[in-house]
């Protein structure tokens, strides 16, 4: 394909402005995190470590992390379960009402968080009487599944059922066709949508606002009530800076995956 | 036990049933029904003095929603910020999709991916305290950047929560437009340009065409994200308030007409979901 001078000269220009608009304000967190000025006025007027160390041995911020990995933990579990079924029953067989049900999949990211947040609260208080871990677990899996979903059933449309059907033509049974064939299939769609559904709910603060109860602090609910708090901002800008540090981890395992895929 | 097997080995629809059972009894009861239930709420009101609901049907809700100027002001300016923020993500979005699907080559690929990915990761709220950083007038990195050039931060504001809810959402625009790009065969590509076509010529012509499901895919999430935003508003906005503070702020003291309001939104979203249900875009997600 052709392409001429004046085009190639616009996507590298876009390609550009594209990364610096994107990198930018992530480096400029980082760089603050050094930043002796506590209101991080620009430019930075010395650096200091002590943010970081002040930020290691803060209470809120590890019982935070902590609470945020279970709920996300818990959802993405049970998101891989419940996506990967109605995957499969979506992709392979054809049944009334099949339409709806594959847009109901969707509704959860389709329909604003707000929403979401205070249908369940609304819910949650009226017959559960009090907001616990496992609410957050269950509003964020509702949104979870969605992602599996859509990675899984991705995967079942570009595999074909032509593979399972020899499967079972060579008098495999439904269950060891599942096993042998489609679940190493699937294996790297579901360890995406894994990754994707964790990384959502790590990070999830609209619905998890209306469904944990008090005190039940996740990393991002953490963040916000202490982002307009003066003396505890810079500790909010090192654990900033540290979560775009450590997001660098999975990205990596997912380029693996991917390289691995492709050998 | 195999009889069980064998109903299920003639009847499809079975297996379908019980493949489904679960995930349905999930988004359909907890999901649906709470969204149902929220919807029976705005139907109801409440007593002035005490924020307790009275479970008497009216419609005054709406009737408020729907009459008062300033809340018909917010949903256009909800509709207008996010259709600004899918418009500047699509056009930032659609050549950065195309350089790194077809310009790119296969090793640079994985790199120029894995570079859009990392953002996604980020914590929501890095990014927007990010921008709000940089915003900051008078001491803010924008301030620095343009003020010796005579301008200064525009900051906080509704420009300020378009930028921000762009950045946000940018990953979710470009991902599926790369994926639908990815899947463009070269010979038409080819075959436009041997018939004559300038660069310009094939990308309206044949690109846009073909990868305007990935586009409208991409278009759920940042007009949906955006409209029911009300964090990054908070955070950059200053005063402009949008759909989602409304209902916030009603929320804990006036439950049936946050409800009412939060009807909005989810009224604009199905209406456009059903109005693109035809293109495909549903399966490019």
């Amino acid at each position: 394909m052709k392409i001429s001078l004046t085009a190639r000269i616009l996507l590298w220009g876009v390609m550009g402005f594209g990364f610096t608009f994107i990198y930018l304000p992530l480096v400029l967190v980082v760089i603050n995190s050094f930043n002796k000025n506590t209101s991080f006025a620009w430019p930075p007027t010395g650096f200091t470590t002590s943010w970081w160390g002040k930020a290691a041995v803060n209470e809120g911020v590890r019982d935070a992390i902590t609470r945020s990995a279970v709920v996300a933990l818990s959802a993405t579990f049970i998101a891989l379960i419940l996506g990967s079924l109605a995957a499969a029953a979506i992709a392979r067989y054809k049944f009334f009402g099949r339409e709806v049900i594959s847009l109901l999949f969707v509704l959860p990211i389709a329909l604003p968080g707000i929403v979401t947040g205070i249908a369940l609260n609304n819910v949650f208080t009226n017959f559960l009487g009090q907001l616990t871990i496992f609410t957050i677990i269950v509003g964020h899996a509702t949104f979870c599944i969605v992602v599996v979903f859509n990675n899984v059933a991705a995967r079942y449309r570009r595999l074909g059922a032509s593979l399972e059907e020899a499967s079972m033509d060579l008098g495999a049974n439904r269950f060891t066709t599942y096993r042998l064939i489609t679940f190493p299939l699937l294996r790297s769609a579901l360890l995406a949508g894994g990754l994707l559904a964790f990384a959502l709910s790590f990070d999830e603060i609209i619905v998890t606002t209306f469904t944990a109860g008090a005190g039940q602090n996740t990393l991002p609910i953490w963040i916000f009530q202490n982002l307009f708090r003066p003396n505890q901002a810079p500790i909010v800008n090192v654990v900033a800076a540290a979560l775009i540090i450590v997001s660098i981890v999975p990205i990596y395992l997912s380029q693996r995956l991917t390289q691995e895929k492709v050998n | 036990m195999s009889s069980v097997k064998e109903i299920l080995n003639r009847k499809p629809t079975l297996r379908a049933a019980s493949l489904l059972s679960l995930p349905l009894l999930w988004l359909g009861v907890i999901y649906i029904g709470s969204l149902f239930a929220l919807f029976i709420t705005s139907i109801w009101k409440i007593d002035t003095f005490t924020s307790k609901i009275i479970r008497e049907f009216t419609l005054e809700n709406f009737i408020d929603v729907f009459t008062d100027r300033a809340y018909f002001n917010v949903t256009i300016r909800t509709l207008f910020v996010a259709i600004c923020v899918t418009i500047i993500c699509a056009v930032i979005a659609i050549p950065m999709a195309f350089f790194i699907a077809r310009i790119a080559r296969e090793k640079s690929r994985a790199v120029l991916i894995a570079l859009l990915i990392t953002p996604l990761w980020a914590s929501y709220l890095v990014k927007i305290y990010a921008w709000r950083t940089m915003f900051y007038p008078e001491s803010g990195f924008i301030n620095w950047l343009i003020s010796p050039i005579g301008g200064s931060s525009p900051g906080f504001g509704i420009f300020a929560v378009i930028i921000g809810l762009t950045y946000l959402w940018l990953p979710y625009m470009i991902l599926p437009i790369y994926a639908g790009m990815e899947k463009l065969p070269s010979s038409l590509l080819d075959a436009s340009s041997d018939l004559g076509a300038k660069s310009g010529r094939t990308f309206f012509s044949v690109i846009l065409p073909i990868t305007w499901p990935a586009i409208i895919a991409g278009s759920i999430f940042t007009f949906s994200l955006s409209m029911g935003d009300y964090i990054t508003v908070q955070i950059l906005g200053g005063t402009f308030q949008m759909l989602g503070n409304v209902v916030y702020q009603n929320f804990s003291l006036n439950l049936p007409f946050a409800a009412a309001v939060a009807l909005i939104p989810v009224i604009i979203m199905m209406i456009y979901l059903s109005s693109i249900r035809k293109s495909g875009a549903l399966d490019n997600l």
